[in-house]
């Protein structure tokens, strides 16, 4: 059979079960969209901008565990994709990128809408792809999807430039294994690196299981519980970690690091043994590398082995795929019970109750953390959360526990504000549900919002809750602790989102009291047939605490005074 | 892991698909991991579709050749700065000729380091050398003083001594037509 580059990457794609693309056409993609004519199998989500293409692709990986696809034109329609790739690279999600190129004889000639791609996203792409031949497409195509999806997943770029994809070729379809010699996913450890780990977690008075984004990526949550109830070793979660195991679970600590609960943080600087499970000792989970856990011998197990003794020397490094090494581990583990351990831990936890902003008496004022903590009641922790990026992510970390793996989507590596509007339109178009809630503040919702035209053309039904406290309360914060209070460039003004809303024909409500939000969930929730809006116009001079400051101990947090007469 | 410190030159080899931007890829991942390249050379193999580089770094090796593997046309990579073996570097020097004394001191010096002329004019002689570091840098503390112009090293390329050799296991030849490398390079 005969076809165009173009068309062979559309039967590529539908061979990779691609149901869903998302992007934003242009010159140099235009055969490709022109092909995407004869393909109606695959959805085309035409977006407001690239950056919500790359977003969208990667909320709809991390919601569905299947490869995200944007699409953008060559040029200024690439370099969007930008933020979106580095977005997917920090947080091992899988995306395939695919952006058109300028003709092959004028690559290089500074042509119209020439950018160098692939050079600019050498450092942010897991692996990626400048065809310069038609007869190298299919393959191409196959191996990207390969790589983006095995290992350690993450975004694969293929750059295709115009005159390839016109180019007409037999088209016969690669099957048979793939041969990448470079390319080594490993997945079991050796006997010795299981022994060594057996010695330490025998010998261990004081463990603490550290669980990362791997748990959810290999899909080891009954491994993790079962390790945890047998050696009674409680759990600490990363940011990414969250869902991986039940916050319910009664070895689970919550969360870990700068923002993370102030017995995990103890727990982990008096621990004997860490177990780090697919978790990469990233500096907001560590604090100061220097007193991070002195007392502990460290188990490392990643499927990465360049994240072994990158920030924290393991004593028992193990590369492999952690589910298949949990089991390895598990037939040889005998029971060990840790009480006066997990009773230290427990008066820390009481301690930590009584500071706990939702135990406390609020006058009148509506604070995000109520109004996370009212979400978490109504959606009965069920929701697909997806955030974005700033006080309320972290509000939502401390105060919407989840249960269940990929029901949290945040950008944790980049911290990327714009991510989440984005992110939850792709994770909800994934899921094909109405169950998808996106939290945003007022500042990262303003970067993305053009995307509410995507959310209305296709009928996504997406909540989205903007936590508007009128300022970047984040960066304020930081200001108001570390920078005596000069609030340079943080109050920001915002646009009435209700009547933006109305602009583009979504039901919107703004709630200004705590007894309200129940009340307005639950009004979202009938609304099935495209997207609705809730503003919650919170208190604005609100602090996340606990907090470790940059860069210090990781025992030494900023705690929420108590108790404190108004509230706050 | 031989860890040494920080400060040891550690010498990797590392076997490479032989594509275009390979070498971009390795510079890159370099850079963006703030590792400082002492050397890098990269040539081919006995197999066209294998480049091999030779990277001496004063960092530590085996962080190194972790985030090398990771890249996808990175084959397979080994540290052998504790294992015995040959690593040779190529320099050209040109040394002014002052005097005719001067020729025979140089004429001299090539003799005891088994360097080779290439190259004589009236006033300048081009000398090749191969050997490792420290028998080039011998060779270029005494041409000093008679005054280098010009001098150029090729970095280090090594090899394990013995029989063992560093191959990628079962390495095929594509058995399909890739032409992703045709502009045919190395790297
Ligand atoms: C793209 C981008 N730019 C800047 C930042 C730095 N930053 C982190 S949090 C934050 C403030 C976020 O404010 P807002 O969206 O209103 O959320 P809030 O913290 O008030 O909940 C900023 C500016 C970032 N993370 N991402």
């Amino acid at each position: 059979m005969k076809l165009t580059g173009a068309e062979i990457v559309l039967e590529c794609l539908i061979r990779e079960g691609v149901e869903v693309m998302f992007g934003y056409p242009g010159g140099a993609i235009l055969p490709f969209y022109d092909a995407m004519t004869k393909y109606p199998q695959i959805h085309h989500v035409l977006t407001r901008h690239e950056q919500g293409a790359s977003h969208m692709a990667d909320g709809y990986a991390r919601a569905t565990g299947k490869v995200g696809v944007a699409v953008a034109t060559s040029g200024p329609g690439a370099t969007n994709l930008v933020t979106g790739i580095a977005t997917a690279m920090m947080d091992s999600s899988p995306i395939v990128c695919i952006t058109g190129q300028v003709a092959s004889p004028a690559i290089g000639s500074d042509a119209f809408q020439e950018v160098d791609v692939t050079g600019v996203t050498l450092p942010i792409t897991k692996h990626s792809y400048l065809v310069y031949d038609v007869e190298d497409l299919a393959y191409i195509v196959r191996e990207a999807f390969h790589i983006a999806r095995t290992g350690r997943p993450g975004p694969v770029l293929i750059d295709i430039p115009k005159d390839v994809q016109n180019a007409v070729t037999e088209f016969e379809y690669p099957e048979g294994e793939i041969y990448l010699p470079g390319y080594k996913p490993p997945q079991k450890a050796s006997a010795e690196g299981i022994q060594a780990a057996l010695d330490l977690i025998q010998k261990a008075e004081r463990p603490v299981i550290l669980a990362g984004h791997g748990v959810l990526m290999s899909g080891a949550t009954k491994e993790v519980i079962e390790f945890a109830e047998r050696t009674q070793t409680p759990i600490a979660l990363t940011l990414l970690g969250k869902g991986g195991v039940p916050e319910s679970h009664p070895m689970s600590l919550g969360m870990m690091g700068m923002h993370g609960t102030g017995y995990a943080n103890l727990a982990i600087q008096n621990a004997d043994l860490l177990l780090a499970f697919g978790m990469r000792f990233d500096d907001r989970v560590t604090g100061n590398l220097k007193t991070y856990a002195p007392d502990a011998k460290k188990i490392h197990i990643d499927i990465d082995a360049s994240e072994i003794h990158k920030n924290v020397r393991a004593d028992v490094p193990i590369v492999g795929d952690l589910k298949t090494v949990l089991n390895q581990i598990l037939p040889a583990l005998s029971a060990v019970e840790h009480r006066e351990w997990l009773a230290q831990i427990r008066d820390w936890m009481e301690d930590a109750d009584e500071r706990d902003i939702v135990h406390q008496h609020v006058t009148n004022k509506l604070l995000a953390a109520h109004v996370i903590r009212d979400m978490w009641a109504a959606t009965q922790g069920n929701a697909i959360v997806v955030t974005d990026v700033g006080q309320h992510q972290m509000w939502e970390a401390q105060y919407y526990p989840h249960e269940r793996p990929h029901t949290l989507i945040t950008s944790g590596g980049l911290g990327t504000m714009g991510f989440g509007l984005p992110a939850a339109i792709g994770a909800a178009m994934g899921l094909k549900t109405n169950n998808v809630w996106c939290i945003a503040g007022d500042g990262g919702f303003q970067m993305t919002m053009s995307e509410l035209a995507t959310a209305v053309q296709e009928r996504v039904p997406v909540k989205i809750a903007i936590v508007n406290n009128g300022y970047l309360g984040m960066v304020r914060q930081w200001q108001e602790f570390f920078y005596e209070e000069r609030y340079n460039a943080t109050p920001m003004i915002t646009p009435d989102f209700v009547k933006l809303a109305d602009a583009y024909g979504i039901p919107a409500r703004r709630i200004t009291q705590r007894e309200d939000v129940i009340p307005a969930m639950e009004w979202a929730d009938s609304v099935t047939d495209g997207p609705v809006l809730l503003e919650f116009v919170v208190e604005k001079h609100d602090i996340v605490y606990p907090m470790v400051p940059a860069g210090a101990d990781l025992h030494n947090m900023i705690r929420r005074p108590v108790p404190s007469p108004d509230g706050l | 892991m031989t860890n040494g410190n920080a400060n040891d030159k550690q010498t990797l080899v590392a076997l490479v698909e032989n594509r275009p931007g390979v070498l971009n890829r390795v510079a890159s991942l370099f850079r963006r991991r703030n590792f400082n390249i002492d050397s890098l050379t990269v040539g081919r193999t006995e197999n066209p579709e294998i480049s091999r580089m030779t990277i001496v770094v004063d960092h530590d090796a085996e962080k190194v050749g972790n985030q090398l593997s990771k890249l996808v046309n990175v084959i397979e990579v080994q540290e052998v700065t504790d294992v015995p073996n040959v690593s040779r570097d190529l320099a050209l020097i040109k040394v002014a000729v002052e005097s005719s004394q001067a020729r025979g001191e140089i004429v001299q010096l090539c003799d005891i380091f088994r360097a080779h002329i290439v190259d004589a004019g009236p006033d300048a002689m081009i000398i090749e050398i191969t050997g490792d570091e420290q028998k080039i840098s011998s060779m270029v503390e005494l041409l000093r003083p008679l005054g280098i112009k010009e001098l150029v090293r090729t970095g280090v390329v090594t090899m394990t001594r013995g029989d063992h050799v560093l191959a990628p296991d079962e390495f095929q030849m594509r058995s399909v037509k890739r032409t992703n490398g045709h502009r045919a390079s190395v790297v």
